[in-house]
């Protein structure tokens, strides 16, 4: 079925797309960044983060681009001021709610979550730091969960949901204490539904989930095999 | 202000941190003489003066604030400086030095100082500060008016806010990363 164009404005600029896109992907075909941690090419969007945040003018609330529809005639802005401060205020409070110590940790340098503090200009958190107690588990042979370092984008547990199709991940809890859990909140080697087959590791953004033996800043997320496969998949079905 | 010509007092501190900032700083290379060029360093892990003195323009603090000695220090610092920088992850966020906040410090005592020892076992309780609860950022207990971060800082972000207050500029920091 042939798609409807429509024009839509992005930061002033005139830019043509198609219905059914997200604003999200209409900026980035237009070669605009809009800053996002649980977005992931090839996983539906929950609009978790709330870092994509835009102002789709009249004094309304803001609209997570990775959720909303392009409609025709919205004018969108992707970047202002007041963008830029809640943006750093979500990265502070994912900075001080877990323990995130870039120095130690496995993820150093390839971080998503550390890339785009750097990128927005957080070079301090105005909030007083948590330091919660949180567990590792390192009960499977290949891969470690820190809960240290998760920032529940619920990336890992939508691409076993939607791409692997077993649903080992899920979270329990809520607000603060929200944690990721492995089947029925039990350690992850016991967890029965689990294929081992790592595309949760390739997908969290941060250090969160990684494979084991990685020291710290080697390991790489391989993200894009993993939209690869889902794109593959979704083009089957 | 600080009038052309005239050196400007630079300082340096070194509180719960691996010093491996300061070896930051000295990876400045020859930028160090344009440095030496406009700042005395008149106080610093480098040089021998014990009190920290008063009227000192730029302080660079290392390391996170990890016991009364380390607060106290930072009191003074602050006092007595008319620009204090957290230099390095341990001053910005606490870093590795905070590591330990999830624990009593009791028990990472007995564990370290009593399981731990081979020989004398016992906590040590003369001659060193009385670590504080946690170890927490510079900002926490005093107005911090630069941050650096970094682990260690890159000497080019360093270089470059040093210039920059050597310059009578507000420092424009370079882009930067923690870690």
């Amino acid at each position: 079925m042939p798609q409807k164009r429509i024009s839509i404005r992005i930061d002033g600029e005139l830019v043509s797309t198609v219905e059914g896109k997200t604003i999200l992907e209409a900026a980035r075909d237009a070669g605009r960044r809009i800053p996002s941690l649980c977005h992931m090419d090839g996983l539906t969007d929950v609009g978790a983060c709330r870092l994509c945040l835009v102002d789709l003018g009249g004094g309304g609330r803001l609209a997570p681009a990775c959720t909303t529809p392009v409609q025709e005639g919205q004018a969108v802005i992707t970047n202002s001021p007041r963008l830029l401060a809640y943006r750093r205020v979500i990265l502070e409070l994912l900075l001080t709610e877990r323990n995130h110590i870039c120095s130690v940790c496995v993820a150093n340098g390839n971080c998503e979550l550390q890339a785009l503090a750097s990128a927005l200009g957080v070079t301090s958190v105005r909030f007083p730091y948590r330091y919660p107690n949180l567990p590792l588990d390192l009960s499977r042979d290949r891969f470690v969960l820190d809960q240290n370092r998760c920032i529940l984008c619920t990336r890992c547990v939508r691409v076993c949901a939607d791409v692997e199709g077993a649903h080992v991940w899920d979270v329990k809890g809520r607000g603060i204490y929200s944690r990721l859990i492995s089947d029925l909140d039990q350690p992850w080697a016991s967890a029965a539904s689990c294929t081992d087959c790592g595309k949760c590791v390739q997908s969290c953004p941060t250090g969160a989930l990684a494979e084991k033996g990685k020291a710290v800043e080697e390991m790489v997320k391989q993200t894009w095999q993993v939209t690869n496969a889902a794109e593959r998949k979704r083009a089957v079905l | 202000m600080i009038a052309a010509g005239e050196k400007i007092k630079l300082a340096t501190v070194w509180l719960d941190g691996c010093s491996g900032c300061h070896m930051s700083i000295l990876d400045l290379d020859e930028g160090i003489l344009s440095v030496a060029e406009r700042a005395d360093l008149v106080y610093s892990p480098l040089v021998d003066t014990v009190e920290f003195p008063e009227g000192v323009d730029v302080a660079l603090v290392e390391g996170a604030v990890s016991s009364l000695e380390d607060a106290s220090k930072l009191q003074s610092v602050r006092a007595r400086s008319r620009v204090l920088v957290a230099l390095g992850d341990c001053a910005v966020t606490g870093n590795v030095p905070a590591m330990r906040n999830r624990l009593p410090v009791k028990q990472i005592m007995q564990r370290l100082y009593i399981e731990g020892a081979d020989v004398n076992p016992g906590v040590p309780a003369s001659g060193v500060p009385p670590l504080l609860a946690q170890a927490r950022p510079l900002h926490e207990f005093v107005k911090v008016d630069f941050y650096l971060p970094g682990c260690p800082p890159d000497p080019k972000a360093i270089l470059s806010v040093l210039t920059d207050v050597l310059a009578g500029r507000a420092p424009k920091l370079p882009a930067v990363k923690f870690g």
